[in-house]
Order: C-alpha cells, then sequence, then structure tokens
C-alpha cells in the first residue's frame, strides 16, 4: 500500500523541546473511516501528536501527509480547510456568543475577512446549524451565549464545531473527561454517530470507553509506539500491561 | 438578514440611542452653546473617532493599540499639510528667502519643498492620504506583528513606542515637519477661511456627520460575520484558528480601519484648532485616547462617543481651573473605571439605567425579534462578566 492511500500517514515524526524529545520518530497510518485510539501514560506525548498534525506545534523532522499533502509545512487554518478538525481538552468555545453563534463561526463559509464581511446568514446555515445542534443535543439551548453552558455541553459544543466543518479527520482530546456519568453515556452515543461517517483519532484514558468505539489502538510510551493493534492485542501485551494498564 | 427597513431599526432601542446622539449633536448642543464652546465640542469628537476605532479594535478585538495617537496625528499632519501649503503661496510668502514654501522650512535653512511635500497640493490626494496613510502604517505594524503572534501586552507597549518614535522623529525633523510647534497659521481651506466662528460651525456639522458615517461603518462591521469573529478571537484565539481562520488578517483589518477612522479624527481635528502639532501624536494623548474609550466603555461604540467627549469637556474644565491637577484627576478615573466599573458608562448604563427603561417604557427586556434568527445579545455592549445576567 502506498503511503498516500491512508488517510493519514504520520512518518518518523519528532519534537525536541530544548533536547527533550516528546515525540521521537513515531509513524502510523489511518486507513480512511477509522476509529483510532491513542492512549498512555501521562507526558507519553498524546496531545502532542494532535498539537502537531493540526499545526499548532512544528514538527522538528518527519512527515505528515494528509490525503496527499504535506502539513508540516502548512498553516493551522490551511490545515483545517485541507479537512482536518481538533478538539482541545478543555472545552474552548467561545463563551461571549450564542450556541447558534459559534457553530455559525465554524460553518466552513466567509472565512476570509471580506468573504465573513459579506456573510449572509441564509437558510442553509440556518439548517446546517439547527441540525448540528441536534446531534449535539443543543437544539433547545441555541440563543444561549455558551458561556453559561455546562462543562459537558461546552464538550458537546466543540464537538458540534467540529462537524459543521465537515472534515476528513476528526481529532479529539479526551472528549469525556471531566463529564458526569450521565454526560459519559451520552456522549458515547454522540460519538458512536459521528464515528459512522467520519475518520477519528480519539486521546482517551476510559479503557471501557476504548474498547467500546476503537477500531485500532496505538500505545504510547516516551514520545514513541509501544503497541498498537486491536484493543485485545494492546491489553494482553506484557509492555503495556507494565507502563500503563498495571497502574 | 434583516429584512426591517431603516425606519423601523430608528424606532428599535439601539436605533433609539442613536437618535438621542443625534439630537443631542445636530440640535441641543449647537442651541445651547456660543460658538466657541460648540468648537471646542468639535474637538472633543474628533477624538470620538479614535474612540470608536478603540472599542471595534480593544473591545470586541481585544488588542489594545497605545499607539492611537499616531494615526490620529498622520491623519492631522497630512491635513495640515495641504493647509499649510494653501496659506504658502508665494505672495503670502514674499518677503522669506524661498517664497512660496512654509515659513518654518524657510527658518531652518529648506530652499525647496520637499517631495513628500508635493502631493499635498492636491485637496484629492490629500483627503485620501488622510485615510491610506494611517492605513497604511497600520498595515505594516500589523503584518509585522500580527503574523508573528505578537500580542496582549507585547503589542501596545510596541504601539507605544511607535507612538515616541514619530513624535521624535517630528521634533527632530524641524525643517520638514516644523518640529515641535508643529504646523501652525493655518487660515484657510480652498480659499474659505477656516477660523471665523461661522466656518468652524459648520466644521463642527461636518464632524458630526463624519462620526455618523464612521458609526454607521463601525456598526455595520460588528453586526457582519467578521465581527462575531473578532469577540470569538478575543475569547479564544486558538479555536478561531483551528476553525480554519487566518486570524492574523483579521486582526489586521480591524486595526487599520481603527487607524483610519483616528486618521480622519486627526484630519478634523486640524481642521477645527486650526493647526496640528507633535503634543497630538505621542505616548500621553495615545493613553488619554484609551482613556475616552475605557471609560465611555470599551465594548460600545455609543459609549466611546460619550467618553470621548466627557473626558475632554472635563479635561478642559479642569484645566481650567487647577491646570496642574488633571493629570492625577485622569490617572484617579482611569483606576475608577478599572476597579469600579470595568466596561464603563456603557455598563453602569446597560445595568441601572436600561432596567428603568423598561419599566418606564414597559418593554418587555426578553422581547426580541422573533425568528429565525436566534435572539442575538445586541451588541451595544457586548456581555463580559457583569452583563450575562438575563435582564
Amino acid at each position: 500500500m502506498n503511503k498516500d492511500d491512508f488517510l493519514l500517514a504520520v512518518e518518523g515524526l519528532t519534537v525536541s523541546f530544548d533536547g527533550f524529545k516528546a515525540v521521537d520518530d513515531l509513524s502510523f497510518y489511518l486507513e480512511p473511516q477509522e476509529i483510532r485510539v491513542i492512549i498512555g501514560p501521562n507526558g507519553a506525548g498524546k496531545t502532542t501528536v494532535l498539537d502537531l498534525i493540526c499545526g499548532k506545534t512544528r514538527a522538528t523532522a518527519g512527515s505528515i501527509r494528509f490525503r496527499g499533502k504535506e502539513l508540516t509545512k502548512m498553516k493551522e487554518h490551511q490545515i483545517v480547510h485541507a479537512g482536518v478538525g481538533r478538539k482541545f481538552q478543555n472545552p474552548s468555545v467561545f463563551e461571549d456568543l450564542t450556541v447558534f453563534e459559534n457553530l455559525e463561526v465554524s460553518y466552513p463559509m466567509g472565512h476570509t475577512v471580506m468573504g465573513s464581511l459579506a456573510f449572509k446568514r441564509d437558510a442553509a446555515v440556518i439548517e446546517a446549524v439547527e441540525s448540528v445542534a441536534r446531534t449535539i443535543f443543543l437544539h433547545d439551548l441555541l440563543a444561549e451565549p455558551a458561556g453559561l453552558l455546562s462543562h459537558g455541553q461546552k464538550q458537546w459544543l466543540e464537538i458540534g464545531m467540529l462537524l459543521i466543518q465537515k472534515p476528513a479527520l476528526l481529532m479529539l482530546d479526551e472528549p469525556v473527561a471531566g463529564m458526569s456519568v450521565a454526560e459519559r453515556k451520552k456522549t458515547a452515543e454522540l460519538l458512536r454517530v459521528i464515528t459512522r461517517d467520519h475518520t477519528v483519532l480519539v486521546i482517551e484514558h476510559d479503557m471501557q470507553f476504548v474498547g467500546d468505539i476503537a477500531d485500532r489502538v496505538t500505545v504510547m510510551h516516551q514520545g514513541k509506539v509501544l503497541s498498537e493493534g486491536s484493543i485485545d492485542h494492546v491489553k494482553n501485551d506484557p509492555r503495556v500491561i507494565e507502563v500503563y494498564l498495571g497502574h | 438578514m434583516k429584512s426591517s427597513s431603516p425606519l423601523s431599526w430608528l424606532k428599535s432601542r439601539e436605533g433609539l440611542y442613536y437618535l438621542a446622539l443625534a439630537l443631542l449633536l445636530v440640535v441641543i448642543l449647537p442651541l445651547a452653546l456660543d460658538p466657541f464652546r460648540l468648537n471646542m465640542v468639535g474637538k472633543y469628537l474628533t477624538y470620538a473617532f479614535v474612540a470608536i476605532g478603540l472599542v471595534m479594535c480593544w473591545g470586541k478585538a481585544g488588542i489594545l493599540s497605545l499607539g492611537q495617537g499616531v494615526f490620529f496625528g498622520l491623519g492631522g499632519y497630512c491635513m495640515a499639510m495641504f493647509l499649510k501649503l494653501e496659506a504658502s503661496t508665494p505672495e503670502a510668502t514674499a518677503h522669506q528667502s524661498t517664497p512660496g514654501i512654509p515659513d518654518f522650512m524657510d527658518w531652518n535653512q529648506v530652499t525647496a519643498l520637499p517631495w513628500f511635500w508635493e502631493p499635498f497640493h492636491s485637496f484629492s490626494f490629500t483627503l485620501i492620504a488622510v485615510l491610506l496613510v494611517p492605513g497604511l502604517l497600520a498595515f505594516i505594524i500589523g503584518v509585522a506583528m500580527f503574523k508573528r503572534r505578537v500580542s496582549g501586552v507585547y503589542f501596545a507597549i510596541i504601539t507605544q513606542a511607535i507612538a515616541s518614535i514619530l513624535t521624535i522623529l517630528i521634533i527632530g525633523q524641524q525643517g520638514y515637519t516644523g518640529g515641535v510647534n508643529g504646523i501652525t497659521d493655518l487660515q484657510t481651506l480652498m480659499g474659505w477661511s477656516i477660523r471665523t466662528d461661522a466656518a468652524k460651525t459648520t466644521l463642527y456639522f461636518v464632524g458630526v456627520g463624519t462620526l455618523f458615517v464612521c458609526l454607521f461603518v463601525a456598526r455595520w462591521v460588528q453586526n457582519s460575520k467578521f465581527g462575531r469573529i473578532l469577540v470569538a478571537m478575543r475569547d479564544q484565539e486558538n479555536r478561531v484558528r483551528f476553525s480554519g481562520y487566518d486570524v492574523a488578517a483579521f486582526k489586521i483589518f480591524i486595526f487599520c480601519l481603527a487607524a483610519m477612522f483616528a486618521g480622519v479624527g486627526g484630519a478634523l481635528f486640524t481642521l477645527q484648532v486650526g493647526f496640528m502639532s507633535p503634543s497630538f501624536v505621542g505616548i500621553v494623548p495615545s493613553i488619554e485616547m484609551v482613556v475616552f474609550c475605557a471609560l465611555g466603555g470599551r465594548y460600545s461604540l455609543l459609549g466611546g462617543v460619550y467618553g470621548a467627549l466627557l473626558v475632554n469637556a472635563a479635561k478642559s474644565g479642569f484645566s481650567e481651573s487647577f491646570p496642574e491637577l488633571w493629570p492625577y484627576a485622569m490617572g484617579a478615573l482611569f483606576i475608577g473605571v478599572v476597579l469600579a466599573f470595568p466596561n464603563g458608562l456603557a455598563g453602569l448604563y446597560r445595568r441601572y439605567v436600561m432596567p428603568l427603561e423598561d419599566r418606564l417604557f414597559s418593554r418587555k427586556p426578553a422581547a426580541r425579534p422573533a425568528r429565525p434568527e436566534p435572539a442575538r445579545r445586541e451588541d451595544k455592549t457586548l456581555p463580559d462578566h457583569l452583563s450575562v445576567e438575563k435582564p
């Protein structure tokens, strides 16, 4: 298989912060429609991998190819337009805007200065916003300022802001962290809907949740891939048990 | 998305506030004040242009510039150069060693008009320059800073340094700029004397008209999706970036717009006052401009206008009686704003006066135009920690 046949091909990816290699010669490949979960102990470099893919952090060496494009050379907004959506660990929504406006800002139109000045809120926009709002359980709260939402609702809103971009690859950093049990259940349900028609790269700690959704699991440790395969494969890998699951 | 006619907008609450301002500036003040005082109000109003720009740039987008005096000054100098050339006809300057050039050049042994003064013989060029010179400098600063992601305090300090540099440059290049005295003795605009009371009153109304044009431009920008993105950037710059926006381009645009507003204010200032000098360019005036905006309410366009009017009126009043105390009074005012009412007068108005209005006119606070558009909190003052609560 040629590496451009993968949706995402990460090869030899390295980033060093003042000599400390947070990600060290990392390679992995995502196939279209795959649900991949990255797990690993704290400090393994999981979030840094997402930062590198979405352009927040620049790689020291290595390549990230996404649908035939080299992402390491592109600017953040260009990476978004190429089709990569990223959700941050802490919910980052626009608290002073309403839920509707939050989704509207993420709608993939009017993204230039002039485009945004000329942007019209037409029926297509309203429909897209309402449809996503239903998916993320916030349909009744469209007029609320996002600052008034609960922690879990903010997480959903941010996921919704990604969905409305229609990304080819969706990257979620600990989507259920800090959620109540009920919210967790709903989020799992939400992710199952999303994963039906997106390629998803998730960082998660909740092994139950990982087992539920993952096609394949990549275990990271000290910036490197420790193990990769099905959930059962990694669960039974003695090195994984040693550094991660055993704790 | 707004199908409502301009007339129905004027009946809306926001429209009424604009109407009230128009009434105050066009009817009440001209009737109540003598031409001297009205001219002073005209001078204060030129600062309102800067305040509107700061509301957009600082209040909405979170970009604090401590160098708006630079753009105000550039606009003012452009206008002053035109007026000075008009005043320096060969006949009027026949006694100089080089007739036909501005007097201060002659005093400084400059014997020919510098090249960059030449185009200012043309009034249309001058009008364009009033917008473009500040706009261009803002663009260069914006590209240099925002593309490198310089922001917050660092950006503020750099703009302040630029204000300082420009002042030093103007003072140092006396032969080309008039130095510390500035460009003075401006008499006529295309043959029309600007020093008479009648002319000053006319200029006042021109200023008010231009101010409303700028207000409507600003209002249009802030009500567009662009305006929402500015607010979004202030909240979560990274989220905006990772929603696919080139954040730097948005910042550059709004910074240029604010600079152009300031330039227009500066040009009108020169016309109202009859001279331009580096004392309106440097660090102190630039910080004063931020104070107008903070006091009026940095999230509110109209708040900015009232802030500029009130602080300047207070400054004149204070300076007439206790000139040496004014800097302390202004400092106290600023501390007061920051500590007691961070949203300025507009914030206080929203909090205390608007509920009264609701009761008086039995408006239902929640009555917002019915769908399809979700109830956007109207943008007069954008909510922050004080005004998020539901009315």
